[in-house]
């Protein structure tokens, strides 16, 4: 297994290019719309999961409300596309600021909390915001939902076949992973990860806790309202019962399973965690309960998740010190 | 109106705070939410029900039957999944997302045998009313609330009076330590599952019996209001359960008559929030000081 | 000259607990001064309260004379101390190298902005940040342990990749909470030197200890605290021969 990692840190720029590749082929490759289906669907995941991996993962908050920033931005772009025929780009940043600014507002009082307090209050925002969307029926027709969202249009084009739809995804999957592998290896993500590790210790360097706490709330409520807005425009028809706290524990167990503060992980995670049920039609009537068995065999026999405890970046460090020696070693012969 | 009102919240406070206790003490031992105590409860409703309809045909001994069998299953929880854990000594999140799994899977295993749909389920404590004063009282909401606060006593005595009490303080402390005491530290853990279990059945059952119907869902909702039931009392704080509970039943009731009933939820929700935000160690724990 | 530290008759209180009572104390620069006592004399409490972790009951802390007793933890650190603890918190998951990076947080200024977009100002912060982790590296010998994990050091490196921590965000004033416990006298004898080394290089330290020999050998000067007061103060000459605290040790050892 060593040997695999250490061949994946060597060449990561290699296997990410042929993996670019892969994704780019693929619904050329593969066109019946149920397979393209899945892989849209793999591809919000995967921007969820990433998301919700900055909060658990680098930032070390249990959050377990995550999904109602997902509904968030999925009534906001529903809403302003149905009632206002805001284009898509549109929806997605007004879907963006709205979830980062919801990210803001609970993030602003419960960040002080630790531990299971701030995992209850993130349970209670999540359900009071699926009984808003559920009541407030003028704005989201509570439980009827909202019909007929308009398919993705950026510039006056619409993308309505499975396989556009698809690219639009996987460049919103390349954005999120490039911002969230951005921020964690910059001075920023080493604040983050030392309030994750010790916050005590990390405000006696300097570090602003409060603030690094919130910035990630926003940013990781941004994103999954993101993945809001994309779900909203593709599926056409949203009501409050894909936003609920169970829905948000199944992201959490998605992140988990990947691996905590691992990019990779939380992309295998949500590829994994999505195909895999979809096999399992057969079996339809056993799938949660197939779903939970594997949740707990995975923490009794891999409790970090499958790349919880690989770090690339650390293993390529480390390859490259050993290289550096050992030249050095036969230039002294 | 208002009395009946806080009458019927009490009654439903009160199974709350029998199932916030099981959080409660579960917290206190082992410094984990068990997430699964929601579903444990909804299953001792199915199991009471389904030995009285399919084997037993008497309601009291399927009932007494079906509070073992889910005492059993809490056991199990904790011998074939927590403990295992332990011995590893894993981060606390990774029980907890244990808890969610097994929850998981019993809600799945309720929907698969029994089915989604609501069941009928018999009253059998419902021996008529009493109006006092405009205010009605039936037979199940009294015997509701005193087979509820027979079992706090109880509870209480048992975890403030006695040596298995001791003993989990001691736990809750230090695990180590308390093995080299001579303590049976797993032994004493799984007592507090047994016992959480227990008292989650019982008020499943109750509750299936109050409102005639059950179903596969009930676990989850009444899991979260309880679990904010026992987090507003102040975790590992008994007491502040049992009050958690109870205050839990009284506002959504009183919410859902004055406010909204669409909002009843979500009423006990907010209150929750504020409790923690301006008393973070719920209404009845104390401060902690940071240690450095 | 001015004290880079003065504390002026600080009380710390918890509930009815005193834990400090009416302490004085200053440091000059460039001085290596010692607090000794008996355990649960308020030695890490005081630390705490110079640090912001507490804010004193009564009385007031002085950063290079500004009135610092209100500020926030961060704060602290960002105005000039630096601390070790004595239950070493370490950043676990993070190597050895990015834990010492860590600690330059308030000398860099890349923001979100700048990570995102990979500005000038990240790719040069990256790379000064880099060198400067590695001579203060291999100043506390840590060179070899770079890319390790820092919870997977045995516990000597440790202890001296929190002073390494410390170091990285150019403090005024290094607090170190016990820095030789738990290491033998081989670790111990090297410690001393890099603290020595330390002060070469004009770091003034404020030092618990509760390595008698070490705090003899090393401090100019030494306070002494006992059930939360100060007892004696002085050179450690003075300080060892002081009836107070010769009674406060033996008195612990009945």
């Amino acid at each position: 297994m060593n040997k695999i990692f250490e061949f994946c840190a060597r060449n990561t720029w290699k296997l990410l290019g042929t993996l670019l590749v892969l994704l780019a082929v693929f619904p050329f490759v593969f066109t019946s719309s149920y397979i393209l289906r899945i892989a849209i669907t793999v591809l919000m995941f995967i921007v969820l999961s990433l998301s919700l991996n900055l909060l658990i993962g680098y930032l070390g908050q249990m959050s377990m409300g995550h999904a109602a920033f997902w509904g968030i931005g999925a009534y906001t772009a529903a809403i302003l596309s149905t009632k206002l025929n805001v284009s898509s780009l549109g929806t997605f940043l007004a879907a963006m600021l709205v979830a980062g600014v919801f990210g803001l507002l609970l993030g602003l009082p419960v960040l002080k909390l630790k531990g299971y307090y701030l995992t209850v209050v993130t349970l209670g925002f999540c359900e009071i915001i699926r009984l808003v969307e559920l009541n407030w029926m003028d704005l989201t027709r509570g439980s009827l939902g909202i019909a007929g969202i308009p398919p993705l249009n950026f510039f006056g084009k619409a993308f309505k076949s499975s396989r556009s739809v698809y690219f639009i995804a996987l460049l919103l999957v390349i954005f999120t992973v490039y911002l969230v592998h951005s921020i964690i290896n910059s001075r920023i993500g080493l604040a983050i990860m030392a309030i994750r590790d010790d916050d005590v210790a990390a405000a006696s360097i300097g570090i602003h806790v409060f603030v690094y706490k919130v910035m990630v709330f926003i940013i990781a409520g941004m994103l999954a309202g993101l993945a809001g807005a994309f779900y909203a425009h593709y599926i056409s028809f949203i009501d409050p019962s894909g936003f609920t706290t169970g829905q948000s524990m199944e992201l959490v167990i998605l992140a988990i399973f990947g691996g905590l503060g691992s990019i990779p992980g939380a992309i295998l995670g949500a590829t994994i965690l999505t195909v895999l049920p979809e096999t399992m039609r057969a079996l339809m009537e056993y799938r949660g309960m197939i779903y939970g068995i594997i949740i707990v065999v995975m923490m009794l026999v891999k409790p970090d998740g499958l790349l919880g405890r690989v770090n690339f970046k650390y293993i390529r460090q480390r390859l490259s010190a050993e290289k550096a020696k050992k030249q050095e070693g036969k230039s002294h012969e | 109106m208002f009395l009946q009102q806080l009458i019927n919240g009490i009654t439903i406070g009160s199974t709350y705070a029998l199932v916030a206790i099981g959080y409660s003490m579960v917290f206190g031992v082992l410094e984990l939410i068990n997430f699964a105590n929601g579903a444990v409860y909804m299953l001792g409703g199915y199991l009471t029900l389904m030995l009285y309809t399919g084997l037993v045909g008497n309601f009291g001994l399927s009932f007494a039957l079906g509070i073992l069998l889910t005492g059993a299953i809490g056991y199990c929880i904790d011998r074939f999944g927590l403990r295992r854990l332990r011995a590893k000594k894993v981060p606390k999140i990774t029980g907890l997302i244990t808890t969610l799994g097994i929850s998981t899977i019993i809600e799945n295993a309720v929907r698969i045998f029994f089915g989604s749909e609501t069941k009928p389920y018999p009253n059998r404590i419902d021996f008529g009313q009493i109006t006092l004063g405009g205010v009605t009282i039936s037979s199940s909401q009294m015997i509701i609330l005193l087979v509820s606060v027979f079992l706090m006593t109880i509870t209480s005595l048992m975890v403030y009076r006695t040596k298995m009490g001791k003993a989990m303080l001691a736990i809750s402390q230090s695990q180590e330590a308390s093995l080299l005491m001579g303590i049976n530290v797993n032994a004493i853990i799984s007592l507090t599952f047994i016992i959480s279990s227990a008292l989650a059945a019982i008020a499943g059952t109750m509750v299936g019996m109050y409102y005639q119907n059950i179903d596969a869902s009930m676990g989850f909702s009444v899991g979260m209001k309880t679990l904010a039931s026992a987090v507003l009392g102040g975790v590992g704080v008994l007491p502040g359960a049992m009050v958690g509970g109870v205050l839990m039943g009284v506002f959504e009731t009183l919410g859902a008559s004055y406010i909204s009933s669409g909002y009843r939820d979500a009423i006990s929700f907010a209150i929750l929030i504020i409790v923690i935000l301006f008393k973070p160690s719920g209404l009845f724990g104390r401060k902690q000081i940071t240690k450095v | 000259m001015s004290e880079v530290l003065k504390v002026v008759d600080v009380t710390q209180r918890f509930g009815g607990l005193v834990a400090l009572a009416g302490i004085h104390l200053y440091i000059k620069p460039g001085e290596i001064v010692g607090i000794i006592g008996p355990n649960g004399a308020g030695k890490t409490t005081l630390f705490n309260v110079i640090t912001g972790i507490y804010h004193p009951t009564e009385g007031k802390v002085y950063l290079e004379g500004a009135d610092i007793t209100s500020y926030k933890t961060h704060q602290i650190a960002k105005a000039g101390f630096a601390r070790t603890f004595q239950n070493i918190r370490l950043f676990g998951k993070l190597s050895v190298m990015d834990n010492v990076i860590a600690g330059m947080h308030t000398c860099r200024k890349t923001n979100l902005l700048d990570a995102i977009l990979h500005t000038k100002r990240r790719r040069r912060e990256g790379r000064e940040a880099q060198e400067k982790a590695e001579s203060l590296l291999k100043l506390m010998d840590l060179w070899e342990d770079r890319h390790s994990l820092a919870s997977a050091l045995p516990y000597g490196h440790q202890r001296r990749l929190e002073i390494a921590r410390a170091l990285a965000t150019e403090p005024k004033l290094l607090l170190l909470d016990e820095p030789a416990a738990g290491m033998n006298e081989q670790e111990t004898l090297e410690l001393r030197e890099m603290v020595l080394q330390l002060k070469k290089m004009g770091l003034t330290i404020l030092l618990i200890e509760h390595d008698m020999k070490f705090v003899m050998n090393i401090c100019e000067r030494i306070y002494v605290l006992n059930h939360g007061e100060l007892i004696a103060q002085g050179t450690p000459k003075q300080v060892s021969q002081d009836q107070a605290v010769i009674e406060a040790y033996l008195g612990e050892e009945e």
